[in-house]
């Protein structure tokens, strides 16, 4: 261990995964290491024995829930987006060899008490039972203005400037109510507030393409997909990235002290005695607590189930988004479920979560309205965990530290978390443009 | 997930390298995939992802090879590079005894770990080395009869048996193995064929 590495990674998180194989990739000299025994952190998925301990403190889950190999739960859990960033980092990084992929079965959004599939397309709206008559029409002539929008061809823009007119104004155009700018925000253009109504409509238009063009990938049910046996899997394969570039390896290492010389500058970490020197750190917030403030907290409960989510198609695979709006809330309601289908639970049993900013200290009040529409659950624990964010001044101390997963099911802040760092540490940016239309996907 | 998945005759199987640093894993599937043997093959890096089709008397197999990209170094092979392989070679070292410890370590793993139908091979590599030798033939033989695993000296220098590890193995796979769930997709990058909503299949 007495070495010098350019970079030591600390906790193998799916962000400091990415981040250990990128730089890995780019001829660096990495060592990556973790605390724990297992790869993944706070983004692994664990079986049923592994959860019983984490939130029961016991290693002995009820028999009739079945085999604990069989059960792959994550514990940030989330969907990628078929078009997405993170996609994107899979194909340009090759890793997407290590991994499996389905479909996600469906995508709805809840609106006035009911759960309704969100409508991405002019076709769909059509057909969408969350607007009247008279508002579908509307909502599909802005349906088709999105569709047909190209940034590069003004001919497409109707005589307006995305970049300047706002959202609002946007919408006002097409005369659509507060009810379809809801869902048209929160569940397609997955917005997480309201302040996209004020800003520039390009943004939001984008996001609604991105949300169209990745549903229309592979002819699922919602524009997401995700891994066979559950997110863990994403940390390892980026981890295997890293090694075959030469990156090393270490779990089960205690402690992980990092070490300053006197201007504050990182240089090295110690575990078990041994200094390994460095000349930069990337990490989670747990290993730097003193560089890092709290900016939130996550609150959630996670269900084994016997049925799929109610009214979503007995999809058995699916989000529903709960805006804030329809909960009198600040934040959006996430719902997320997954199952025997993408390997994650065994035949007839279903994973769900709810998840949302936390906005009181009762997680167990405040998750109701999602817990309401998942109907009786064979088992529920409740989860709080705090959000942190680094506060310290990386030019200055050589230490990158990752940002904490939010409550959203999607990878959005994930990734762009990961590229921000990225471009800190070596003052490049990644170029992601790879062709998503070329890339497509193989049946095994 | 199913470890062997393909139409009719056709079998996919993902196969996993396991061993000490510097048994020959690596000069192994370099031999195998590519006849070629390099005296100062490198440590691995870069490379460890290979495939290479066998035909074998009523089929062909197509092995998706895992070397272990130096992640048993320290112990910390990730558990996804077990996970769905139809079968596994344990490399040794002829010329050290410490490596065979090693060996029967990572079987020990794999009997927890693996797939309980995964058809295991043990390789005693460096054959060519005989007067080096410190593992006798017929320690390591009974060892792997004890276990379930077959047995070979190889030599991935003379090129000894190699080809024959892999045909045993590719015998040995269960030919018909049930699918227990439809299976995913690999996302790949084609070269652009201009069709923009050609997408999957499935
Ligand atoms: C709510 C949401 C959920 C997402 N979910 C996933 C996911 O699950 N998996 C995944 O891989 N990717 C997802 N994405 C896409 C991905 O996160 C973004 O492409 C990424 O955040 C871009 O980050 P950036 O910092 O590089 O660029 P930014 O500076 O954030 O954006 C660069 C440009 O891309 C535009 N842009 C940013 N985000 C989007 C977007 N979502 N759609 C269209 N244009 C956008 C911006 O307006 C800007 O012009 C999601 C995006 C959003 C908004
Ligand atoms: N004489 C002889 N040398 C061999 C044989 N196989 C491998 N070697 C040599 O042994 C060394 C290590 O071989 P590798 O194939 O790199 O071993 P490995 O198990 O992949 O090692 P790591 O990647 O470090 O885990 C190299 O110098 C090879 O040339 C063999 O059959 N005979
Ligand atoms: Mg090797």
């Amino acid at each position: 261990m007495d070495e010098e590495y350019d970079v030591i990674v600390l906790g193998t998180g799916l962000k400091e995964c990415i981040l250990s194989g990128l730089l890995s990739v780019d001829g660096l000299k990495v060592l990556h290491m973790d605390r724990n025994d297992y790869y993944g952190g706070e983004s692994s998925s664990l079986n049923l024995i592994q959860l019983w301990k984490k939130f029961r403190g016991s290693d002995k889950p009820p028999a009739h829930l079945g085999s604990s190999r069989d059960y792959n739960v994550d514990m940030v859990p989330k969907f990628i987006m078929a078009n997405g960033a993170l996609v994107r980092v899979l194909i340009h990084t090759d890793v997407t060899k290590y991994l499996y992929f389905k479909a996600v079965d469906g995508s709805f959004v809840y609106n006035k008490g009911k759960v309704h599939k969100v409508p991405a397309t002019d076709m769909e709206a059509l057909k969408s039972p969350l607007m009247g008559i008279f508002e579908k029409r509307r909502a599909r002539k802005f349906f088709i203005y999105v569709q047909d929008y190209n940034e590069n061809e003004p001919k497409t823009h109707e005589g307006m400037d995305l970049t300047r007119v706002t959202t609002r104004e946007l919408i006002a155009k097409y005369g659509l109510d507060d009810n379809t700018v809801d869902f048209i925000g929160h569940a397609l253009a997955l917005h997480r507030d309201d302040r996209y109504l004020n800003e520039p409509a390009l943004d939001t238009v984008k996001r609604m393409k991105l949300y169209a063009e990745s549903l229309a990938r592979f002819q699922g049910g919602s524009p997401y997909i995700y891994p066979l046996y559950g997110l863990g899997e994403l940390p390892q394969a980026f981890a295997r990235l890293s090694a075959v570039y030469g990156g090393t390896y270490m779990l089960n290492k205690p402690e992980c002290k990092v070490e300053f010389d006197e201007e504050g500058k990182v240089c090295g970490v110690t575990s078990e005695g041994e200094t390994a020197k460095c000349k930069k750190v990337v990490c989670d917030p747990s290993y730097l607590p003193n560089k890092v403030r709290k900016v939130g907290k996550v609150a959630r409960a996670i269900c084994i189930m016997s049925h799929p989510i109610p009214n979503t198609n007995e999809s058995p695979s699916v989000q529903v988004i709960l805006p804030q709006k329809q909960l009198g809330r600040r934040s959006d309601m996430y719902l997320f479920c997954c199952s025997y289908s993408h390997n994650v639970a065994p035949k007839g049993k279903y994973i769900a979560f709810v998840s949302t900013e936390a906005e009181t200290d009762q997680p167990e009040i405040e998750l109701k309205p999602g817990l309401d529409l998942l109907g009786p659950v064979d088992e529920i624990f409740y989860d709080t965990y705090d959000r942190f964010e680094p506060c310290n001044e990386p030019s200055l101390d050589n230490c990158f530290i990752s940002t904490s997963y939010d409550a959203t099911t999607h990878f959005e802040s994930t990734v762009s978390d990961v590229l921000n760092m990225y471009s800190m540490i070596t003052g490049k940016v990644l170029d992601l443009n790879v062709d998503l239309s070329a890339a497509s996907a193989a049946e095994e | 997930m199913a470890s062997t998945i393909g139409s009719h005759n056709n079998l996919n199987a993902k196969l996993v390298l396991l061993g000490d640093m510097g048994a020959g894993k690596s000069s192994l599937v370099l031999r195998f995939v590519k006849g070629q043997f390099l005296e100062f093959q490198e440590s691995t890096i870069g490379a460890a992802f290979f495939s290479q089709t066998l035909a074998v008397n009523d089929a062909t197999v197509k092995f998706e090879i895992w070397d272990t990209a130096g992640q048993e170094r320290y112990h910390s092979l990730a558990p996804m590079y077990y996970r769905g392989a139809a079968a596994a070679i344990i490399v040794y070292d002829i010329t050290s005894s410490d490596s065979f410890t090693r060996a029967k370590k990572w079987v020990q793993e794999l009997q927890k770990q693996g797939n309980p139908n995964m058809v295991m091979a043990l390789a005693g590599n460096k054959a060519d080395l005989e007067e080096k030798r410190k593992v006798t033939a017929d320690e390591a033989r009974i060892y792997a009869e004890e276990n379930g695993l077959f047995f070979m000296e190889t030599s991935a220098k003379t090129a000894a048996n190699v080809n024959d590890v892999f045909h045993e193995i590719a015998k040995r796979l269960p030919r018909a193995q049930p699918t227990q769930n439809p299976a995913g997709m690999v996302l790949v990058d084609r070269p652009a064929e201009g069709a923009r909503a050609a997408s999957c299949c499935s």
